[in-house]
């Protein structure tokens, strides 16, 4: 595919102060969670016009997994897909956010097509995005408890009746 | 059953209710969400926006909900409108009615089922789901590019047969939203016809599951060549009618020039993709621009708009509807022959022949049906041209069978987030036809 990072291609370590690293031949920016707004602004303004995607991962069950060179894995990790619609690129950042703190700064003012999408990541893991103007659930109801797809929440299931089986 | 942090407890989880605050309680914040922000604009700004538009006082506009029962809001898609007579003033899209918690599940499947769960999400679509899908998990295991060729482009041929029966869809949802009746009953009648090809090769009109990890389910079935052709000859004439029934008729024109306008800026701001993206004169596609499988090999044309309103959106799915069949022309003449599916044993199934005189191979079928087969460690996001726009899948592996974190990205959704911008002080009447025009699936909506 030519999102592919092409193997001739020179490839920088390291982008606005962050390291870079290849994952499965794509781009990926390891961003630290003070710098990740400039950082969207920065690339904003080097053509990543295109905000594609906002969502976010619980590695609750993987804690040992290794980041990259100087990150501290923590829990939660909030994963924005750009795209350069100039260059024909496309970057990914993961910004860790603490699970003692799970708050980052909202992305409204820069892509404000993340709003939606912020409010789904808050919807399903209970990360509150700072300044966001609608912070509200978006898709399970308003009085709904817990966030779903965090790894401690539990599925729903329904037992299987079977014929004549002892109740 | 729910493991909560304290921090999180369930009072402090309502945040607040998700419906339109009526007009007292209208912050400039709330405007500047709705208008301000796109055209990048100061809070200050956008509230006087918003105190220029309506005279009068709050008994002068009322709240009404749209949906999530109306028969023209495609699904369970509910809107709240504030209005001062006929006039929109502003537009809350409120979902979730059809959440089940897809993501979810799709942690619980293994990546042979997978498939299964993607392919009812955008269930207009669904083989361009399980494409997306399958293309992320053959990224992760590092097969992406022994993929056989004929398996390849039997993918393109189902796909591109896929956006055609969308898009015949969404004619005749279209036509059905703006009073063209007849034009429903034609719009699913051609539908039908790709549906009933369909049918013959994977066995089911709709959630197929036939693009699996490794390639496809089974072979195309004998014949096949004669009912795609038979299907394109038998389109094309009525896409023909559909110009003489709509596109040069006047009411048509009237009820859709110029309604629900958005500009390059704004769809980009907004993340919007696909026709409504290209709607304004952005030619960005996908297939074209990032091709995928071998779309870099076919000759097409991407359909571009000028004024970005609902007519341009009708006019660009009725032409990719042609492009669509003018590119399943040149697979059909280019189809390879071949294997179409690839020959790993610990990723697809071996051939049913094996099964009776190899041990190794029952055991092999055995285990990829039960405990599906490992993926390694990784994460890898893969995009494509689905007929809404960019649908995404970013796949998270922790070397198990099953999908770490499993996320779709759902064009309709975010495309849903242009709605307020596009209904912003037009008609109440005209609500209808800007639904229509963004052709919003609320199953993918709400996964």
């Amino acid at each position: 595919m030519s999102d592919n990072v092409a193997e001739t291609q020179a490839v920088p370590t390291e982008l606005y102060g962050c390291p870079m690293i290849i994952s499965l031949n794509q781009r990926v920016l390891l961003v630290a969670r003070d710098k990740y707004v400039a950082v969207m602004k920065a690339l904003l303004d080097d053509t990543f016009d295109l905000c594609v995607d906002l969502t976010a991962v619980d590695y609750l069950l993987m804690p040992t997994r290794v980041v990259g060179a100087g990150i501290k894995p923590e829990r939660f990790e909030v994963v924005v897909s750009v795209m350069s619609m100039q260059k024909h690129e496309r970057l990914r950042l993961r910004v860790q956010v603490p699970a003692d703190d799970a708050t980052l700064d909202t992305l409204f003012d820069v892509h404000p097509g993340t709003e939606a999408l912020e409010r789904e990541v808050f919807d399903m893991f209970g990360i509150i995005f700072n300044g966001h103007p609608d912070p509200t659930r978006i898709l399970m109801p308003e009085d709904w408890d817990g966030y779903p797809l965090r790894k401690d929440y539990d599925y729903g299931r329904i037992p299987v009746q079977f014929k004549g089986s002892p109740a | 059953m729910t493991v909560v942090d304290d921090r999180f407890a369930a009072a402090n989880t309502d945040e607040g209710p998700q419906e339109l605050r009526s007009r007292s309680q209208l912050t400039a914040k709330e405007v500047l969400r709705e208008v301000g922000a796109v055209l990048r604009m100061s809070e200050a700004q956008a509230a006087a926006l918003a105190e220029i538009e309506h005279d009068g006082g709050e008994d002068q506009t009322m709240i009404i909900n749209m949906g999530p029962q109306h028969p023209s809001t495609h699904g369970v898609l509910r809107l709240m409108l504030e209005l001062q007579g006929e006039t929109v003033l502003r537009c809350k899209p409120i979902v979730g009615y059809l959440h089940t918690g897809m993501e979810k599940t799709g942690e619980q499947l293994t990546y042979m089922q997978g498939g299964t769960n993607v392919t009812r999400m955008d269930y207009a679509s669904p083989l361009n789901n399980e494409l997306v899908f399958s293309l992320a998990v053959e990224k992760l295991l590092g097969i992406d590019g022994d993929i056989p060729e004929r398996a390849v482009w039997m993918r393109m041929l189902l796909s591109e047969l896929n956006r055609m029966s969308s898009h015949l869809l969404f004619m005749a949802s279209n036509g059905m939203d703006l009073g063209a009746v007849s034009m429903m009953l034609y719009g699913w009648r051609e539908r039908e016809e790709v549906l009933r090809f369909f049918q013959k090769v994977t066995g089911l009109r709709m959630n197929h599951n036939f693009i699996r990890p490794g390639g496809l389910a089974a072979d195309l079935p004998a014949g096949w060549r004669d009912d795609v052709l038979d299907i394109l000859e038998k389109i094309e004439p009525r896409l023909q009618e559909y110009d003489t029934l709509m596109t040069g008729q006047p009411i048509w024109r009237e009820r859709l020039q110029g309604v629900g306008v958005i500009t390059a800026g704004e769809a980009i701001a907004l993340g919007a993709t696909g026709p409504i993206l290209r709607s304004t004169g952005v030619a960005w596609d996908l297939r074209r621009d990032m091709p995928y499988l071998k779309y870099a090999d076919l000759d097409f044309d991407v359909v571009v708009g000028s004024y970005g309103d609902a007519f341009d959106r009708y006019a660009i799915r009725l032409n990719e509807i042609r492009e669509s069949m003018r590119i399943v022309h040149q697979i059909v003449d280019k189809m390879p022959s071949g294997d179409y599916r690839i020959q790993d044993k610990k990723v697809t199934p071996p051939p049913r022949a094996r099964i009776d005189e190899s041990m190794e191979a029952l055991i092999h079928h055995f285990k990829i049906f039960t405990e599906g087969f490992k993926v390694p460690e990784g994460e890898v996001y893969v995009g494509i041209e689905s007929p809404r726009g960019e649908i995404g899948c970013y796949l998270v592996s922790d070397g198990s069978s099953k999908p770490y974190r499993m996320r779709i990205r759902p064009p309709s959704f975010i495309n849903l987030q242009t709605l307020p911008h596009m209904m912003r002080g037009g008609l109440v009447a005209d609500a209808v036809a800007v639904i229509s025009s963004v052709d919003p699936v609320l199953g993918e909506v709400d996964r």
